[in-house]
């Protein structure tokens, strides 16, 4: 923005520390000298650009460090690489930046000079816009723009025909204001590209609605992963404990979760020749909360949950994250018991999904509780969706093509009553090496296939199932989030696509009746150039007539645009 | 998906033609820019007339090619323009075969994505120089970043046409990864437009870029084209949490790409508000540009390549 030799008003950009006070003051006014001050140092513009690095330097860490919130094992690879450095980082928030309080202290900063900043103008910019456009500059020959020449009309003449050009009182026409000067001189004030201002506050008031959205879903939001088996399992989102994982809001505590119930069906996937995926779908049903208060539990509505295509229900998501394998194991005792397990195994290797696991029972029908702790039986080993053969299994296609697992059956104490967690994936390394549960077999099945124990016991691969994991999401900010990311958009739009421009004309009667000597000056108050073309335009439109001449030298311009190039527009 | 390796084939046959037809634009924009020196400095050197080049009377620099008329560095100069023109067709012509032999936007991995950055950098490039042809000389500094780039697109990011994984299957695709590649055209050149302008004003390495039109020019072009490229990203990166919502679960996770993108975004802002601020209007909104440019190429390379994150489907090699 060229400043404008006017006396137009210049934007809030006063410098801090001005006008010191003359006199010792009283403690009281320099405390409020020192807010004042401070108040405009923080909403100047320098103070926003410094802010603005300041935030962009502040997340690049974000990017570079592993953090937790995306993945916790690569900060714990961190802290194994750099064991000296870590710690500190971690003191310091890095592995967290997002919601470390000097990246909150940055923003909060910016939101709050912005809106210092942003307020005022809107106030002057609503009192602007019914003001009359500002008086007409003395000397227009130092604008800018500027043209002069002298026409055969009179001055109501060249009056009425300049305000028809600028299109004054229509609806976007300029905005025109009439004025007298002694010596029956009148001037015209006209201005146009008032919505680029509209655009620019808009534009930075929808930032902190943005922030605002932003602030109520982590507030809350919440977001859980549950894994859940095809051919009928289901999952309601009644509790915490029946997630996997859960991720709550500040202010969530789990008592108030939205209820809804699915049921995964059928799970199906496609993949190219290579094994690279090509769709994977889920078939389920879901039942909202209105068909849960009803009394509806028999019945679910069919839904095609795929990758890109969620589950929206009553403002949560139901996304389909992920899949693998759950092979089925059958364990008949000697006395004839039987007891079937079929739980998840975990893809090990993402491409062939190779996946490795521990399926866990206990004998059935004992009474004595150290008879039935140290009879445990653990299936475990890998599993093969279209095995490789030979005795080394292995993987060669994520499709259930031929599967095969490759499985150790160990027997004794699993640890299942210690009261410790263990995890559902593997059997506790310790009660192995302790001695406290033992290898008693080794197999590689087939479906159908079965291996029998020392002790008459047969474990048999009974087939496989599939399983799917799910993710619930729900954040009550983000249509708020999404509005404002529009507003800010048209409002970027409007402020960087509109110019704000300034066109004055002064009218001089002349010597002679019918005649008239007219000056025109024209200024551009943005940053952007080609206001001399639309200058070209007005002035050959208001001062290039068709009149008789007038003896006197044609309409001069001289004009040396600053901001304009040939060939520009 | 069924690939179609006859189109798959003639796709990457033009993209080769379109880098050799480059290496010739460039090297005939040498020659003009050589031979400028005989035309545009000799009467510099007499009349010392253009002293005001540098100091940013707008077409100063213009006049001062002009006269030069039809010389040699002229000649040079238009048929670098032209034949630029002709690699844009087959470089176009090249996505649109990707596009067919795959069946799907041909925007799913590192090389389409190169290819078509370079594409957009080069229209945007052509269409300045229908704007403001006196900017032509600059084509010699234009031209060859994307001469790298393709370089690289086609060695070490080079894939074979394929269809795309589950999560890239959706109409986001064409909508988010086209404008963030319009919006990333647009950025080079008017990061290249600031490195220009901050170079002509740093003493020695300034006789280097003597001849380009004035600094001024340099500057404008970078903030105008800097002032169509924002709404444009700031769209894009809209467009891509709407997407992430659908597809990841959640509409912003500070992913790697996404946080180098609002670094970008925030960097971008900060240049718009330092050319409405004293003392930030010139050099210093120059650097800043040209920062944002860097975050730009570093989202591109390093978090594609190195950093290990939601985006990374990029497929590469
Ligand atoms: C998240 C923080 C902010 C962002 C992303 C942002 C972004 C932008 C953008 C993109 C523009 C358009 C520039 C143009 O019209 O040429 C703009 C203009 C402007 N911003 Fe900000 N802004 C932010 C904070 C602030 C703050 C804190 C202030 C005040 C201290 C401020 C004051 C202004 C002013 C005065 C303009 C108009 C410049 C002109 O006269 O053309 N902004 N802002």
């Amino acid at each position: 923005m060229s400043s404008p030799p006017t006396a137009s008003p210049s934007p809030p950009e006063a410098a801090p520390g001005a006008a010191p006070p003359p006199r010792r003051p009283s403690a009281a006014t320099r405390m409020l000298a020192f807010g004042r001050n401070t108040w405009r140092g923080l909403t100047s513009m320098r103070t926003a650009l410094v802010l603005l690095f300041l935030l962009a330097v502040a997340a690049l860490p974000g990017a570079l460090l592993p953090q937790r919130s995306l993945n916790q094992s690569l900060v714990d690879e961190y802290f194994a690489d750099y064991p000296w450095l870590a710690p500190i980082l971690d003191d310091l928030g890095f592995f967290d930046v997002f919601a470390a309080p000097w990246f909150a202290a940055i923003y909060l900063l910016l939101m709050i000079s912005l809106v210092g900043c942003v307020l005022p103008r809107t106030v002057e910019h609503l009192r602007g816009m019914r003001a009359a456009p500002v008086a007409t500059p003395r000397n227009l020959s130092r604008l800018p723009h500027h043209a002069s020449a002298v026409l055969d009309a009179d001055a109501d003449t060249v009056l009425e025909r300049i305000r028809g050009r600028l299109g004054a009182g229509r609806r976007f026409g300029w905005r025109t204001a009439v004025r007298e000067e002694p010596g029956g001189v009148r001037t015209v004030s006209a201005e146009k590209g008032y919505l680029r201002e509209a655009g620019n506050l808009v534009f930075h008031l929808s930032l902190v609605g943005l922030l605002i959205g932003f602030a109520v879903g982590k507030l809350f939001g919440y977001e859980g992963q549950v894994i859940v088996l095809t051919g009928g399992g289901q999952f309601c989102n009644s509790s915490i404990l029946g997630y996997d994982s859960f991720r709550a809001g500040l202010r969530v505590d789990g008592t108030q979760l939205h209820p809804f119930c699915v049921k995964v069906d059928d799970f199906e996937a496609d993949y190219l020749p290579n094994g690279q995926p090509d769709s994977f779908r889920a078939d389920i049903g879901y039942q909202t909360a209105a068909d849960l208060a009803a009394g509806h539990t028999d019945r679910w509505t069919p839904y095609p949950l795929a990758v890109n295509h969620p589950l929206r229900i009553d403002g949560s998501r139901v996304y389909l994250l992920g899949h693998g394998y759950a092979p089925r194991f059958t364990v008949t005792w000697p006395d004839g018991q039987q007891r079937t397990g079929e739980i998840q195994w975990k893809p090990v290797d993402q491409v062939t999904l190779l996946s490795e696991g521990a399926t866990k029972f206990e004998r059935p029908g004992v009474t004595d509780p150290e008879q039935r702790r140290t009879n445990q039986l653990a299936v475990t080993g890998l599993f093969a969706p279209t095995s490789s053969g030979g005795a080394l299994v292995t993987s060669v296609f994520p499709d259930l093509r031929d599967p095969e697992v490759a499985v150790d059956i160990l027997r004794g104490d699993l640890g299942l009553d210690d009261g410790r967690g263990q995890s559902i994936f593997s059997v506790d390394q310790s009660k192995v090496e302790s001695g406290e549960l033992v290898r008693v077999a080794r197999a590689n099945l087939a479906p159908g296939e079965q291996v029998a124990l020392d002790d008459g016991t047969t474990v048999r691969f009974d087939g496989v199932q599939q399983w799917v994991s799910l993710q619930i999401s729900h954040d009550p900010g983000q249509s708020a989030v999404l509005v404002f990311a529009i507003t800010v958009l048209l409002g970027l739009g409007l402020s960087l696509s509109i110019k704000r421009r300034r066109f004055w004309v002064r009218i001089h009667p002349g010597d002679g009746a019918g005649r008239s000597t007219v000056e025109l000056g024209g200024l551009a108050r943005t940053d952007q150039a080609g206001y001399g073309e639309e200058f070209d335009r007005l002035r050959a439109d208001l001062l290039d007539t068709d009149l008789p001449g007038t003896g006197l030298p044609g309409p001069s311009n001289t004009d040396p645009p600053p901001d304009t190039h040939p060939g520009d527009t | 998906m069924p690939i179609d390796p006859v189109l798959a084939l003639f796709s990457d046959r033009l993209f080769f033609g379109a880098v050799a037809v480059y290496t010739l634009a460039i090297l005939l924009h040498a020659a003009e820019y050589v031979a400028a020196r005989e035309t545009v400095r000799a009467p510099a050197l007499v009349g010392a007339g253009d002293a005001a080049d540098g100091a940013g009377a707008d077409g100063a620099g213009a006049a001062g090619a002009e006269p030069a008329g039809r010389s040699g560095s002229e000649r040079f100069g238009r048929m670098a323009v032209s034949i630029t023109v002709l690699g844009v067709l087959l470089h176009g012509a090249s996505i649109v075969l990707r596009g067919l032999a795959t069946e799907r936007w041909p925007l799913g991995n590192m090389y389409e994505f190169t290819a078509a950055i370079c594409l957009a950098v080069v229209v945007t490039w052509l269409v300045v120089l229908r704007r403001s042809p006196s900017l032509r000389l600059a084509g010699a500094f234009v031209l060859p970043p994307v001469w790298i780039l393709m370089f690289l697109g086609g060695t070490v990011l080079y894939a074979q046409a394929a269809p795309v994984v589950p999560a890239l299957q959706s109409y986001w695709l064409a909508i988010h990864v086209t404008t963030v590649t319009i919006a990333s055209g647009l950025l080079v050149v008017a990061g290249v437009a600031s490195l220009l302008y901050l170079l002509s004003g740093s003493g020695k390495a300034a006789a280097l870029v003597a001849k380009l039109p004035s600094a001024a020019a340099l500057d404008r072009l970078a903030y105008r084209v800097t002032a169509v490229a924002f709404p444009i990203f700031t769209f894009a990166v809209i467009a891509g949490a709407i997407w992430a919502e659908a597809a990841w679960g959640r509409f912003w996770g500070w992913d790697p790409k996404e946080t180098v993108a609002f670094v970008s975004w925030i960097i971008y802002a900060a240049y718009l508000h330092a050319r409405a601020t004293a003392g930030w209007r010139t050099t210093r909104a120059a650097w800043i540009n040209s920062l944002g440019l860097a975050t730009v190429v570093f989202n591109l390379f390093f978090i594609n390549m190195v950093v290990a994150g939601l985006h990374s489907y990029a497929g590469i090699g």
